[in-house]
């Protein structure tokens, strides 16, 4: 699986058709029993691969569920995928991460790694560069926090494994779009913009002008939901 | 308005479900009782708007529903049981699913406190349906009953229509509850979540039309969509045509949309479709698909199909566009109004595509046409099923006939030689082909239509799915003929045999057949034999003749095989025109898999 060159926000210029690229997905949904069952059916029925999958409230009153996927195939495939989703009836609106703009994703890994001596204190050593917490500590054992791409996290297993590594527990991509504005659903009104975001809008406009515009143009797909 | 319609009365919950399906203008439901709906029967008996029609099978009674939804352009109801009631519907609700047919299902539910406790009759139906559904729901509470099957309709009918599953547990069934009104008005009636396209963008009809009058090799390639959209969008279709002179094909599904009498129609296109429509499907430079997906029964081998054409697709499913073939301008929005806006745009330019050109296409069409692709022989004293079919057509054309099929060779020559000048009055199992979909279809569409002329074109393995629905026909009056093609063969799998298994003919004989005519006198109906070619005509009058439901086993050739024929993993290019090109081209490698 290739890993995507720039974290989150990919010239969709450089892809050619053919390849293979991983793409995060947001979507909203209504908190209903049942909306995951049929976000995940359509991915096993229709044989797409699901590499991550997170889903949480996230807003109470308004009932809505946020699921962060993360898929790859083709833009063909992964094109389809998003309008696949959007014909679910509980499914507010669909932000592919990956292709509007720049994003940043993040993911937290429980890592135990059993060992004493040298190890351990190797462990710890290799711990400490990638800032991970040390949520349990045992005479024997350690259980460490890291959080970070799913990059960093590969990379911190893969070192963790000759060290004595047991057990992992990982949550899977939660991602955002960087800059101003939310992902609002469509259907709700939208709140209103304060003078203070519009200035924020116009710093980070700035800054990611030059990945934003490439990415903008060559994906016009919205994240309003077409079907 | 009624006092108990007013919001917050409340009522019983089986009451509020009747209360709901009569301000759908619901007239009609298919259904079969058992325990967990018995209080929703309970109320179908105290009153009488709403007709209730008693199938055989659950099965029966969604295609019941799909036949009258399509001959009717209404939603069609089903009410079953939980467990197996709702389990023998799946098959049906998969096939609405798959051709895009408008049907809201009701299903019985153990009580809530049992749901997941394998109480009796109990199935996860929403788990079970899940995929072959739109959407489903379960209601948990009386006071959402109202609301929630005033939604499933809107979402059954409304952007690419489908079956949509209401699981009613009988708690809630039998528990009193608020009624809520529909909501009326479109921005009342917006759903939350679902938004459908409607109306397409206007600069991809401008990039329509701009490839539209500088095509040289134009084509039509118009599917259910069409259909779905509405007669409306059927006139602006055929007008469309008129006004461009572009030649048209389309789909099974979308058979009768443009009239098959006009000018410029050239057949069905697909694995059985007319040599000259796959051909210019082939050999076209402006593909203009409207309401069609790009299935694989029309694409063939996706590697060579449509090589050098630009291709345009209206689709009111986003999903469905690039999704077999990538598509030069994507149309997302209804079928009608795209094509009005199209027409509408056609007719404000001043280009049109170049005389010479269009009439050299044309001469190319001609000369594809004049192979005579569907010609067959009647010679002997064995019925050949194509003259059956095309008899059957000649001497119905002139009542407001509604032809239904079962699922084999019967139904592609149903295809073939009934030329429907109307669209809702051909109702086939396209996407699941689906045996024993005809017969409750027939049904379904009598029920719509009570003046009409209803056939099943009907092969005798299929027939025998549903047979038992001839008992709802009788039953209930309704005059619907079933004309057999028998060639006591699964012949459609036997054709497959023949090309590509070496003619070992597995399991496609169907030893013991029951007499037919005498089952339909068991059943209490007509029954009529034919074997002579001669005696054809007089026996479909006399079966025209009969008010009520009539059999006719039509024994015919046993050894005929449809043509023309694509076979699976070849190219447009590459038809089987009849026996004689079978030898020349076997059936290898990748094709073998194809189904
Ligand atoms: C429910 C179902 N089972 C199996 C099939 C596979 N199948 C397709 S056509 C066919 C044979 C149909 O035979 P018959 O009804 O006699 O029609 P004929 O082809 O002879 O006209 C079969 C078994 C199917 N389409 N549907």
């Amino acid at each position: 699986m290739s890993s995507n060159i720039y974290e989150g926000s990919v010239p969709v210029s450089v892809l050619k058709d053919t390849d293979v690229y991983r793409h995060t997905i947001a979507v909203l949904v209504d908190n209903e029993a049942g909306v995951l069952a049929r976000v995940v059916g359509l991915f096993s029925g229709r044989g797409y691969n699901i590499e991550s999958l997170t889903v949480s409230v996230v807003d109470e009153d308004a009932q809505l569920s946020r699921i962060n996927l993360v898929t790859s195939g083709t833009r063909q495939i992964v094109e389809q995928i998003k309008a696949q989703l959007g014909r679910l009836v509980p499914v507010h609106t669909i932000k592919d991460l990956t292709d509007e703009g720049p994003s940043v994703g993040r993911e937290l890994a429980l890592v135990k790694v059993d060992g004493t001596g040298e190890v351990r204190v190797e462990a710890l050593r290799i711990g400490d560069i990638f800032r991970c917490n040390v949520v349990d500590s045992a005479p024997d054992s350690f259980v460490f926090e890291v959080v970070g791409t799913s990059e960093k996290i590969d990379a911190f297993i893969g070192l963790m494994k000759p060290l004595g590594l047991v057990e992992v527990s990982r949550t899977g991509v939660a991602a955002i779009a960087r800059g101003a504005g939310g992902m609002v659903d469509d259907a709700l009104p939208k709140p209103k913009a304060t003078p203070k975001r519009k200035k924020a809008t116009k710093k980070v406009a700035k800054k990611a002008s030059p990945k934003r515009k490439s990415a903008a143009k060559k994906a016009p797909t919205s994240s309003k939901k077409k079907r | 308005m009624p006092r108990d319609t007013i919001d917050g009365r409340q009522m019983l919950g089986a009451r509020i479900i009747l209360k709901a399906l009569e301000e759908q203008g619901v007239e009609v439901v298919f259904g079969y009782p058992g325990g967990a709906v018995l209080p929703i029967y309970d109320e179908i008996f105290k009153q009488n708007r709403i007709r209730h029609i008693l199938v055989r099978h659950e099965q029966g009674a969604v295609h019941a529903a799909e036949g009258y939804a399509r001959s009717t352009g209404k939603v069609g109801v089903v009410l079953v049981t939980s467990g197996p009631g709702a389990t023998n519907a799946v098959t049906g609700l998969t096939d609405a699913l798959m051709d895009s047919i408008p049907v809201v299902c009701l299903t019985g539910q153990v009580p809530t406190h049992l749901i997941g406790n394998d109480a009796f009759q109990e199935a996860d139906t929403i788990g079970i349906t899940r995929p072959c559904t739109k959407h489903n729901y379960l209601v948990k509470d009386p006071n959402d009953l109202a609301k929630t099957i005033h939604e499933a309709f809107y979402v059954a009918r409304s952007g690419r229509p489908g079956p949509v599953v209401v699981d009613l547990p009988k708690d809630v069934v039998m528990e009193k509850g608020a009624y809520a009104t529909a909501p009326r008005g479109i921005k009342r009636q917006q759903h939350k979540t679902y938004r459908p396209a409607h109306t397409p963008d206007p600069a991809s009809i401008n990039a329509v039309v701009d490839l539209m009058v500088n095509a040289e090799r134009p084509l039509f390639y118009t599917g259910g969509g069409v259909i779905n959209a509405g007669p409306g969008a059927s006139k602006t279709l055929t007008d469309l045509v008129k006004d461009t002179g572009f030649p048209i094909t389309s789909t099974l599904m979308g058979l009768g949309a443009y009239p098959a009498s006009g000018p410029k129609w050239l057949g069905m296109v697909g694995m059985h479709g007319t040599y000259e429509s796959n051909m210019a499907m082939h050999g076209c430079d402006v593909m203009i698909n409207i309401g069609a997906r790009f299935d694989d029964r029309v694409t063939g081998n996706l590697k060579y199909f449509s090589p050098g054409s630009k291709k345009i697709h209206v689709d009111i499913d986003q999903s469905s566009i690039n999704k077999n073939v990538i598509v030069d301008i994507p149309v997302v929005g209804d079928a009608g109004v795209a094509l009005k806006a199209i027409f509408k745009a056609w007719k404000a330019r001043t280009t049109r595509p170049k005389a010479k050109a269009m009439k050299a296409w044309w001469a190319d069409i001609e000369r594809w046409k004049a192979k005579d692709c569907l010609s067959y022989t009647q010679t002997g004293s064995v019925i050949k099923p194509q003259y059956a079919i095309q008899r059957l057509f000649e001497l119905t054309k002139k009542r407001d006939t509604f032809i239904t099929t079962e699922v084999g060779q019967h139904q592609m020559w149903a295809a073939q030689f009934c030329r429907f000048d109307k669209p809702n009055h051909w109702l086939t199992s396209g996407g699941l082909g689906t045996m024993g979909y005809g017969l409750p279809a027939a049904i379904g569409a009598q029920i719509g239509n009570p003046k009409g002329l209803v056939v099943d074109v009907a092969g005798e393995a299929s027939i025998l799915m549903n047979i038992q629905e001839l008992s709802t026909a009788v039953q209930y009056r309704l005059p619907v003929k079933v004309f057999i093609i028998n060639n006591q063969y699964m012949g459609m799998v036997r054709q497959w045999q023949e090309l590509l298994h070496g003619g070992r003919y597995a399991e496609s004989y169907t030893d013991s057949l029951p007499d037919f005519v005498k089952l339909a006198e068991a059943y209490g109906m007509t029954g009529l034999r034919v074997q002579d070619p001669a005696k054809v005509d007089d026996t479909i009058k006399e079966m025209m003749a009969i008010d009520g439901p009539v059999i006719v086993d039509v024994c015919v050739d046993q050894k005929e095989n449809c043509y023309p024929m694509i076979p699976s993993g070849a190219a447009h290019n590459h038809m089987l025109l009849g026996p004689e090109d079978e030898g020349e081209q076997k059936i290898t490698g990748a094709g073998m898999a194809l189904v």
